[in-house]
């Protein structure tokens, strides 16, 4: 007989460990699957030099904040790691590491989650495998690619030495493109940066982390209901940004003047040569439009909220000037044989390959409706991008997503199991777990 | 106050049926493949570098379609190619096409965000070295090297909304992307009978 649980919790990164803290509070029997240990994607698959784009302090999870002495540094992914680590022994989470979910599928009732190690039985499933585990590569671009010339994803990507010397195309004009671009620049090899359409950010404005003010003007906390046009936002890349310590602002403009050579989109692969879009003035004028907007409307969140004189004050940091083009872009480039590399920083999705349930849209993506999985009952998901709210794929957004999805979870147990469940006690004797200090979103602003 | 510029948010009127355009949106977003639509035109060569270039018919919505009434366009090459000039030259066709297709984004843009426009004046050049198509030097493509566009927008509108008008339809614009990415451009010919 399979073990029973009424929850299966799939991942135990920051998403499945809110969650695991949300049901022990409300004493669901729940069991957290990890295929490796706890943070497994913060120990394996980023690059070396990576470190969150959100400061520390804002790095929370429901119950744990931050600590430690640098509040306004940025953690490296080993320190992610052991921040959940420490995490999951504080709460107690039933982790089951080393386990790899192979399939879900339907039974009568609920779900029978198939792993490498037994199979599990159970009334209702969290999907926190991650938002961020399939490279997403332009199959048609790749296959034009000379054979000679070697691809790899930013997943694979760890550190310069790794790639042959000389020049690297790298696709892509995320946060990830534009830090792997100057890093790899930094190495002695000629980079050239195909950038299509992008977010832009400056890491400080009037001299407080970005960060700050997408949090405190509300901005992180808008909800999906809120948005004009979900679809769009859902797929916005991560904007430009990097944490290091001297807080500084990674841009186009930057990486130019480092040397970097910043091309339009990359288009097509004809004889040899790459293609790049003519749309790289317009990209980085759109990008340009949005950022002042962005900053603008923190502006006005000042001086409503009547903090013009502490905040707007002195104008300590300028905005950052229009986005240099050169006047004749690169319009095409000869791969070979400068070009050794083709680094893809082209974004990553969930996968959720091992899901066998009428749950995706035609393009393979997960239906949904601010988490809550439509066409089988009982099954949600976390961390997915601006899924309840902006902040659903940050860290310290897990939280409210999180109890707010368990207090659906425990709707959908008590009615699947009908009186059953009131009628026995169960849960009210189980021993409660963790701290229950409420996590608010305020507490972060202050 | 209020009610004044709510009245004037909802009489704003550039001539964009939005409304319609975000229905089809919302439909075709359902019927992906309605949405698949083929653009036609039929030309005779008249004589010498002279084409009669008609427009009709196009697919489009699962079925055929027409327009009102078949559009004819005449394209020939100026009196300096010894030419006899019956037309605009083809190049210049395709800034017609960039002209059209930006200014009508604009226009669809500024209604969807409650701008009224009372002018939009566009003015296009695109720089062409011609030794290109005389074969004259193998580096110089046949194509133009570079288009400009500037757009003179009266609207009730700040220079930064007016800019964000412009790069949005270059965004959305179909003839902007046929001009700054590559396209499969197949030919084929058969003895006519």
């Amino acid at each position: 007989m399979n073990p029973v649980v009424d929850v299966v919790v799939i991942g135990g990164g920051h998403c499945g460990l809110a969650m695991s803290r949300a049901l022990t509070q409300r004493s669901i029997d729940h069991v957290v699957i990890e295929r490796g240990e706890v943070g497994q994607a913060w120990r394996a698959e980023r690059w070396d030099s990576l470190r969150l784009l959100t400061p520390n302090w804002m790095t929370q999870l429901p119950g744990q904040g931050y600590t430690g002495p640098d509040p306004g540094g940025y953690m490296g992914a080993g320190e992610v790691a052991a921040f959940l680590a420490d995490y999951a022994r504080r709460i107690s989470a039933p982790v089951v590491t080393g386990t790899t979910v192979l399939r879900v599928s339907a039974l009568a009732s609920g779900y029978l989650v198939h792993t490498d190690r037994g199979d599990w039985r159970c009334r209702a499933l969290v999907l926190a495998s991650g938002a961020y585990r399939k490279p997403v590569v332009p199959a048609l671009l790749a296959q034009a690619l000379p054979p000679g010339i070697t691809q790899l994803t930013s997943q694979a990507y760890k550190r310069p030495g790794q790639l042959d010397d000389g020049g690297v195309l790298v696709v892509g004009a995320s946060a990830t493109g534009l830090q792997l671009a100057q890093e790899i620049h930094h190495s002695g090899r000629p980079v050239t940066l195909a950038v299509g359409e992008h977010v832009r950010m400056p890491r400080l404005y009037r001299g407080r982390d970005v960060q700050w003010w997408m949090l405190a003007s509300g901005l992180l906390d808008q909800r999906i209901e809120q948005v004009d046009d979900a679809a769009r936002v859902r797929r916005l890349p991560s904007p430009q940004l990097v944490g290091t310590r001297e807080r500084s602002t990674l841009d186009l403009n930057l990486l130019q003047q480092q040397g970097v050579q910043v091309v339009g989109r990359l288009a097509g692969v004809r004889d040899g040569r790459a293609l790049f879009s003519g749309s790289l003035r317009n990209v980085c004028a759109l990008a340009d439009l949005k950022m002042n907007r962005l900053l603008d409307g923190f502006d006005a969140w000042a001086q409503r909220e009547g903090l013009a004189a502490s905040v707007l004050g002195p104008n300590r940091l300028e905005r950052p000037g229009a986005t240099v083009v050169a006047a004749s872009p690169v319009l095409s480039l000869a791969l070979e044989p400068q070009i050794r590399t083709v680094l893809w920083a082209t974004g990553l999705r969930p996968d959720h390959s091992w899901l066998a349930l009428p749950v995706f849209d035609r393009h393979g993506g997960l239906l949904h409706e601010g988490g809550v999985v439509q066409g089988a009952p009982g099954v949600v998901a976390l961390g997915l991008p601006f899924m309840r709210r902006r902040k659903s794929s940050f860290i310290h957004g897990a939280g409210d997503d999180a109890h707010e999805l368990a207090a659906h979870l425990a709707e959908h147990l008590d009615r699947s199991a009908g009186l059953r469940r009131h009628a026995t006690p169960a849960a009210a004797a189980r021993p409660f777990i963790g701290p229950s200090t409420a996590f608010t979103s305020e507490s972060l602003a202050s | 106050m209020q009610t004044q510029t709510t009245t004037a948010a909802n009489t704003v009127s550039n001539g964009v049926n939005v409304q319609a355009l975000l229905g089809a949106r919302e439909a075709l977003s359902q019927a992906p493949e309605a949405a698949r639509f083929k653009w036609r035109a039929t030309s005779e060569w008249v004589h010498g570098t002279q084409s009669r270039t008609t427009i009709d018919g196009f697919h489009g919505l699962g079925g055929e379609q027409r327009h009102r009434q078949a559009f004819e366009f005449h394209t020939d090459h100026p009196e300096i190619f010894a030419s006899e000039d019956k037309g605009a030259t083809p190049v210049e066709m395709v800034l017609v096409g960039l002209a059209g297709c930006l200014s009508a984004g604009v226009a669809a843009v500024a209604q969807h965000r409650n701008i009224q426009l009372r002018s939009v004046k566009a003015t296009l050049e695109a720089g062409m070295d011609i030794q290109g198509i005389l074969g004259i030097d193998d580096k110089v493509r046949n194509g133009f090297d570079g288009v400009k566009v500037h757009f003179e927008i009266d609207a009730d509108a700040t220079p930064e909304q007016i800019a964000a008008l412009v790069a949005q339809s270059q965004k959305r614009s179909a003839v902007f992307d046929i001009m700054t990415n590559p396209t499969d451009v197949h030919v084929t010919a058969s003895k006519r009978t």
